[in-house]
């Protein structure tokens, strides 16, 4: 079963709630996706293995070969190679990788360049397995890496995924095909403006989903209100607590910096249980 | 005209109500909100929009059921995995390279252009605004971010206003890119976590690289004083400016829930004085 935290504002408590989850379940793996700003392994501090480099496929030309015919920029709808007087030029930046200049050339031209998107890196921690993904500072594209990380999660295995924030791209790549999406806010207007967005993405990808309400004192009745009406589970409120922030900016877990939590997180994994459970039959 | 983009990295940080309440301190600035996935600013300067806009861009294959002989090329060629075995397309999974469409020989696949979202000319009580909504599970958020701070600059040029204050989204990935590029600076809005602080290094090393020059302020700066010493020691290091330091202030949030900037909330909250200094601060490094 694959968990995925998700929700559209950043910064409401996704690696908190992931990092005491993945905590609480027996032998299961975290996979941070939100690798423009991964976070988790600052609460887990994995043993690293080496990192292992990301890359994708863009076109490198061979220009003894190349006919200058313009095939390859006529279908590019990426603006990412060009035909420019005697000289065809790639922008491998740009390039998403889809392989329509490779086919679309009548000589043969383009061969298989590679460029560095990010890294992974795969460790060990409290007896869990966790892999991360870090994106490359100056890369745009997150999604590619994204689904590499998700290949390394084995199906039969219990998975908890840290996704990035947001509604778009990057999100879908973190949470599509998961089994379950615990989404979390805070009660104000940005928390509830942006769960109405994670919501909406939920309901497109037919995910189902449950609700956590982080600081849930902080601010107003609208979120629970709006779960209730939409028929959302609420499955957990974690109060605003100084100790908590304090223990969270050390980069301390819930479950680990307060005991009393771990069986909240481990009930919480139950009903998750129960609702994929109670979905299936 | 001088554009400041307030970025964090991290999500959650305080970015939103740091511009709102900058807006208020700013003179005549024009106000752009580039957090087109998750917009929050016109949640509290309830701007009245004066033009709406459709935003277009990028493509998605459709197959014409009726039309193809199931030859299976598409499927061949899609590195995407996006059309399934019953040749019917994913959109989720599609993205838009048209390769399908290019060499489909019966002419079977459709490749319309996507309505991706929508963006607005408005104006709130600080200024004009320009916002955007980016459509659900849809993708080219950095090409709406570019529309929506040309939109801003324009405004600013026509109109004579000396700042465009952006409301950046978080990460390091293609909207942030596409937010601080050409940018006069950059506002790090970090919080003394030792996730703020990670992900505020990521984002300072991503303008460094893109040349736009970055400075920084600490939300929350009492939650934890010595990840906040380290931090301002960073940006020493790294020819960051601490421009200040925000104490942590129940009114940050409470004005929020009430849709009011933090000065129209409570004027002798702790978190004023610090934010005003912020500003001025601000001030005479960008403009």
């Amino acid at each position: 079963m694959i968990i995925s935290v998700a929700s559209g504002k950043g910064g409401t408590g996704k690696t908190t709630v992931a990092t005491s989850l993945a905590l609480s379940i027996n032998s299961a793996r975290l996979a941070d996706c939100d690798v423009e700003a991964p976070n988790s392994h600052l609460f887990l501090r994995p043993v690293f293995e080496p990192d292992e480099t990301i890359t994708m496929v863009v076109p490198q030309v061979n220009e003894e070969k190349c006919t200058l015919c313009g095939e390859c920029a006529a279908i590019c709808r990426f603006n990412a190679i060009v035909t420019i007087a005697d000289t065809v030029m790639t922008f491998p930046e740009l390039c998403h990788g889809c392989g329509g200049c490779q086919a679309a050339c009548p000589a043969g031209a383009i061969e298989e360049g590679r460029r560095t998107i990010g890294t992974i890196q795969h460790g060990r921690c409290n007896g869990l397995d966790f892999v991360h993904g870090r994106i490359r500072i100056g890369e745009a594209m997150a999604p590619p890496l994204i689904r590499q990380i998700r290949s390394r999660i084995n199906p039969d295995e219990t998975a908890v995924i840290d996704a990035p924030p947001g509604t778009s791209c990057p999100v879908i790549a973190a949470i599509k095909d998961t089994d379950f999406v615990v989404l979390v806010t805070e009660p104000t207007p940005f928390g509830l403006n942006d769960l109405k967005l994670a919501v909406e993405t939920v309901k497109i990808l037919e995910i189902p989903s449950g609700l956590i309400i982080n600081r849930s004192d902080i601010g107003d009745n609208k979120v629970a209100e709006y779960a209730a009406a939409e028929k959302i589970p609420l499955l957990m409120e974690i109060p605003y607590n100084r100790q908590i922030a304090e223990a969270y900016s050390r980069g301390e877990p819930v479950v680990e910096a307060f005991p009393e939590w771990r069986e909240r997180f481990e009930k919480l994994y139950a009903d998750i249980c129960n609702l994929v459970a109670g979905g299936k039959s | 005209m001088k554009e400041l983009v307030v970025i964090s990295g991290k999500g959650g940080s305080g970015k939103t109500s740091m511009v709102a309440a900058l807006s208020q301190l700013a003179d005549k600035p024009v106000l752009c909100d580039a957090d087109v996935d998750a917009a929050d600013l016109h949640l509290i300067l309830s701007p009245n929009v004066k033009e709406s806009h459709e935003f277009t861009a990028g493509h998605t294959a459709a197959i014409d059921l009726d039309k193809c002989t199931r030859c299976g090329k598409c499927i061949e060629l899609c590195r995407f995995n996006a059309i399934r075995p019953d040749f019917v397309v994913d959109p989720l999974e599609c993205e838009g390279c048209g390769v399908c469409y290019y060499f489909c020989e019966e002419g079977a696949v459709a490749f319309p252009e996507n309505l991706s979202g929508y963006w607005y000319i408005s104006d709130c009580r600080f200024g004009p605004m320009v916002y955007a909504k980016l459509g659900i599970a849809e993708e080219n958020s950095g090409k709406l971010v570019t529309v929506v701070r040309k939109e801003a600059a324009k405004i600013a040029e026509a109109d004579g206003h000396e700042m465009v204050i952006t409301d950046g989204p978080p990460g390091v990935g293609c909207p942030v890119i596409a937010a601080i590029g050409g940018a006069s600076g950059v506002l790090i809005v970090t919080e003394p976590t030792l996730s703020g602080r990670h992900d505020m290094e990521r984002v300072a090393e991503l303008a460094r690289h893109f040349s736009v020059p970055a400075l920084l302020c600490i939300n929350k700066y009492d939650l934890n004083e010595s990840i906040s010493e380290g931090i301002r020691k960073f940006a020493e290091q790294h020819n960051v400016p601490c421009v200040g330091q925000v104490p942590f202030d129940p009114a940050m949030t409470k004005s929020m829930v009430q849709a009011r900037t933090l000065f129209e909330y409570d004027p002798n909250a702790p978190a004023c004085a610090a934010v005003r200094e912020i500003w001025a601060r601000l001030r005479d490094q960008v403009v």
